[in-house]
């Protein structure tokens, strides 16, 4: 048996980001309660110099490391830059909302840079194990940022829920890995596909059996109907810093995750998975809206409105083209940039002692502070899929690929299901606009240098990416298609 | 000399730009906010007159044609080009939203710098849609308007805006996204979004058939017609003046404008079959709704629902071509109905924005709507009282009035297709003249009802201007139709001439 020394170019950004968090889990250990900024300063200087790597080492080719189990292709290096902006824009938000409620620990930002190692290595596993242990890294990460309020006990028990109902999804999926172990003899995503391939009749059964188990894990993760139960639960019980963790990031690992276990893996046996796409999104889109419709808390309702957008980005993903894949990938990107936004109005909104978890805590925000109502507009109306913000571009996106693939009918019922969507959003943009501001909140609201500056130019680009939208879709169509 | 310039997108930026800066400056200026405003809108009207001096007549060519790369990977481009449909309206955008910003000179008091920045954002948005040669452009400003609107009626509307600005907004919004999918369904037919290549793809008849009930949910939605009408009368009654002016004197064409640009051309074969459905539609918009109209107590109400009325004039004018075809076997016809209706939409801008801003300023007096809260209203405004029934000559379509021109043309056109089309339509001239009359009979005429109308007094200069100008133009387009007519005739006898081939 020969040892050769594996090539680790390709994961210089993962080894780096490794270091980094065992690094600072040590300074941490030796800091003053008052002295936290320097944690959270080096855990954001850690992404930022990662995605300085990561772009420094960009590049057209497919490179394979560490016997086929890793891979770095144009679609893991524009993922991870994503992963990077919008967990640096979660972290800052975080901050300021941590302070306030005395629970400003390194923990959060140590956890946080774990989890991002962990979707970093689900963006670039190339073997079912790799993949399975970089979602289990992301998902006890996570678990952990749920309870690391433990004096709360809302935020504990959307852990023990996240966890239980987590700990399940990594069971079936494990069961599902094992089957199509079984029938095809390999680990390796590449080796699968040929396999599935070549593979004769028989072995379809078994196959299509491991196949589901895959889905039903899939789904359960990134919350689509009928899998959904914990998102709402776990986003309206944690800290809203960690909702606004667990709500972006994590998606866009997801859908790498997706990417690389059915379409390069499971791909062959695309006409199977497709059927249990369509009714996955089908029922996200009408159980993700019609039901947020109903929700008086905003973050319960940011919760829905997720579901739902899961299942456009299953419409992308089923239509089996790479144009829907890119299309996928635009929406998924599209999505976590207005969610952070999303969840940081909330955090904009609250003070400590009050959570601002409510739809009625937008009332009159016009009047408090008119630019950080018309921020919140734009978010909302891009999440509604209005022009001329970016989430019309990415419902377009993604439509043409199910019409594409002759889904007219699926197109028509997610822009039917869009337009009952339209009317949460709306409200809330009526709440802010129309109304007047509640009798204990009149008061202007100035938030402060950073938080202030990121979260407007986070609006903004919702504006300006559907102004210019051509860039991010060219991007995201070179990830798919070189 | 303008035909390099790049005009359209300057009438597009320049007052979204400007809008933005009229936010930026007049904040807490409301002074500053009213001049920078006007001084924007002015500018746009006075850059939109080139289009006017500088178009050729004579072809149906798109002129004034701008194109630049705007989404690669969709093969999506920005792509703006106006013909002899689309000018006029433009020219109606630029005009009437300066007439919008004079006329809430005073009488909108809450946040003006908002409400002027809503105004030329709408109005940009607008002239982006009527410029926009490419699908996706079109879909974008056509959606994008909804937002400034939707602002307009919530924040500055009546009691009820909130509901009437909801439901403005998802009728809309319901309508177009069917067009969504149907323009991405021609899409991946046609490999792109330019709307000459839609035009050219032939289709099949039952796609044609699902393709035009998509646009017709979308325009009809717009327009509006019968039975999908409902929002207007609720928009209408809880917009604020200047946003009922914009809603009935350019958002409404802009239904119009859709059917002639996408349904006749890309689904002609779909719109002969259906041209009955549109028939009747439109006939009972005119009959029923002139009937509704006339039992209105609210001024508002009343001159929504003889919106609507009107506009089924201009889809009877566009959809009658078939019937005449099949009846006579010429096209001829066909042309008259649609010039037509388009005669129909830029009167209607005119005579409508003239009502609204009538009860304007009545409503600035008396903070009234109702009809019998007024009385008498000639014993001390006589002015305003000269200029009401002028319009309400023009709004029942007397001859030397714009509004005779397009429904004479119309009328004229039915007579071609079948006499009873024709009987039905001309009813309109009696129904109009009903509820218009009673209308002035009963707030202008008779003695001073109270104390309130009592004390009222006549328009000031600024009001007298905004009057004078629309009445300008109405008779203008009255006694010298015309220009506007050679404008338009080209592009009309090239779409006649485009749906007459069959598709299939």
């Amino acid at each position: 048996m020969t040892f050769e020394i594996p090539n680790f170019l390709p994961a210089v950004p993962e080894m780096f980001v490794l270091g980094m968090a065992c690094l600072i889990l040590v300074i941490d250990a030796f800091l003053p309660d008052s002295r936290r900024d320097i944690t959270y300063g080096l855990v954001q200087a850690t992404l930022v110099a990662a995605a300085g790597l990561t772009l420094w080492m960009m590049g057209p080719e497919t490179v394979l490391t560490f016997s086929d189990s890793f891979i770095k292709d144009p679609m893991a290096d524009i993922l991870k830059v994503a992963v990077y902006v919008t967990s640096f824009l979660v972290f800052l938000y975080a901050r300021p909302y941590l302070m306030e409620r005395g629970i400003h620990k390194g923990e959060f930002y140590i956890l946080g840079l774990f989890a991002v190692l962990g979707m970093m290595i689900m963006i670039s596993g190339h073997n079912l194990l790799t993949l399975y242990l970089g979602l289990e890294l992301l998902s006890l990460s996570s678990y952990a940022l749920v309870a690391f309020w433990r004096d709360n006990t809302r935020a504990t028990e959307a852990a023990m829920k996240y966890f239980v109902l987590g700990a399940l999804a990594s069971g079936l999926l494990l069961y599902g890995m094992s089957m199509i172990y079984g029938m095809t003899g390999s680990l390796d995503i590449a080796v699968i596909a040929a396999e599935l391939v070549a593979a004769d009749e028989t072995l379809n059964i078994p196959l299509v059996f491991g196949l589901v188990f895959l889905v039903v894990a899939i789904a359960f993760k990134l919350g689509a109907v009928p899998f959904h139960m914990w998102v709402p639960d776990v986003y309206d019980g944690a800290p809203t810093a960690v909702t606004l963790f667990i709500a972006t990031a994590p998606k866009i690992a997801a859908f790498a995750f997706l990417m690389r276990l059915l379409v390069e893996g499971m791909g062959p046996m695309h006409a199977d998975w497709q059927g249990m796409f369509v009714i996955l999104a089908v029922l996200s889109l009408a159980v993700g809206n019609v039901i947020a419709i109903a929700q008086t808390s905003i973050k319960r309702m940011l919760a829905y409105s997720t579901i739902a957008h899961v299942g456009f980005v299953f419409m992308g993903i089923l239509a089996g083209t790479d144009s829907g894949y890119a299309s996928a990938m635009f929406y998924v990107i599209v999505y976590a940039i207005t969610a952070a936004g999303g969840f940081g109005m909330i955090v904009f909104l609250s003070r400590k002692g009050f959570e601002a978890d409510q739809i009625d805590d937008f009332k009159g925000l016009a009047k408090r502070n008119p630019w950080f109502a018309f921020i919140m507009l734009l978010l909302m109306f891009s999440m509604a899929g209005v022009p001329p913000t970016v989430g019309f571009y990415a419902k377009l996106a993604v439509i043409q690929a199910a019409v594409g693939a002759d889904l007219v009918w699926l197109a028509v019922v997610a822009v039917i299901f869009s337009i009952i969507g339209a009317f949460y959003y709306l409200r809330v943009v009526k709440m802010m606009f129309f109304d007047d501001p509640q009798e204990d909140a009149k008061e202007p609201i100035q938030p402060s240098g950073a938080f202030a500056t990121a979260l407007s130019i986070n609006g903004l680009a919702v504006l300006l990416l559907g102004i210019f939208p051509g860039l991010l879709l060219s991007v995201t169509h070179y990830a798919i298609m070189g | 000399m303008f035909a390099d310039w790049p005009i359209l997108s300057l009438l597009i930026w320049l007052p979204i730009l400007g809008g933005f800066l009229v936010l930026a400056a007049g904040r807490d200026a409301p002074h500053v906010a009213r001049r920078l405003g006007l001084a924007v809108a002015v500018a746009t009207f006075v850059a939109s007159l080139p289009l006017w001096f500088a178009f050729e007549r004579g072809t149906a060519e798109m002129q004034f044609q701008e194109l630049a790369s705007w989404i690669p990977a969709f093969n999506v481009n920005y792509h703006l080009g106006v013909d002899g449909i689309s000018m006029p309206l433009i020219l109606l955008t630029t005009l009437i939203t300066v007439i919008v910003i004079i006329a809430a000179w005073e009488s909108v008091k809450d946040r003006i710098a908002y409400y002027m920045s809503a105004m030329l954002v709408m109005e940009g948005l607008m002239i982006g849609m009527f410029a926009a040669m490419d699908a996706v452009l079109f879909y974008v400003f056509f959606e994008a308007m909804l937002i400034p609107m939707f602002l307009v009626i919530g924040i500055w509307g009546g009691p009820r805006r909130v509901y009437a600005t909801i439901k403005f907004f998802l009728y809309t919004f319901l309508g177009s996204v069917f067009m969504l999918v149907a323009l991405i369904w021609m899409y991946i037919q046609s490999g792109s979004f330019l709307i000459q290549d839609f035009h050219a793809l032939q289709i099949g008849m039952t796609a044609q058939i699902l393709i035009f009930l998509a646009f017709f949910m979308a325009f009809a939605v717009k327009i509006p017609m019968f039975p999908v009408h409902t929002w207007l009368p609720d928009a209408h009654v809880e917009a604020p003046t200047g946003g009922s002016v914009i809603l009935a004197a350019i958002m409404l064409k802009i239904g119009g404008y859709g059917f002639l640009r996408f349904s006749l051309p890309i689904t002609p074969d779909a719109s002969a079959v259906l041209d009955t459905l549109m028939i009747v539609l439109s006939l009972i918009a005119i009959v029923y709704i002139g009937l509704v109209a006339l039992i209105q107590s609210d001024m508002k109400k009343l001159i929504a629902y003889s919106s609507i009325a009107h506009m089924g004039f201009v889809t009877l004018g566009f959809f009658l071509a078939f019937y005449i075809y099949s009846n006579t076997g010429d096209w001829e016809g066909a042309s008259l109905g649609i010039a037509g209706g388009m005669v129909q939409m830029i009167s209607h801008g005119f005579i409508s924005a003239a009502m609204f801003l009538a009860v304007g300023v009545l409503y600035d007096r008396l903070h009234s709507r109702q009809i019998s809260d007024y009385g008498g209203v000639v014993n001390t405004m006589p002015w305003f009282a000269a200029f009401f029934v002028l319009f309400a000559m023009a709004n029942t379509g007397l001859p030397g009035t714009s509004g005779f021109v397009g429904e004479f043309m119309v009328i004229l056109a039915a007579f071609k297709a079948d006499f009873w089309i024709a009987f039905l339509a001309a009813t309109t001239l009696i129904l109009a003249a009903g509820y218009t009359l009673w209308l002035v009979k009963r707030v202008i005429f008779g003695a001073v009802a109270n104390d309130n109308v009592a004390g009222l007094s006549d328009m000031n200069r600024r009001e007298f201007f905004l009057m004078g100008v629309l009445a300008f133009f109405t008779l203008l387009l009255g006694v010298w139709p015309a220009p506007l007519l050679d404008v338009m005739n080209a592009t009309i006898d090239h779409l006649v001439a485009h749906i007459a081939q069959s598709k299939l």
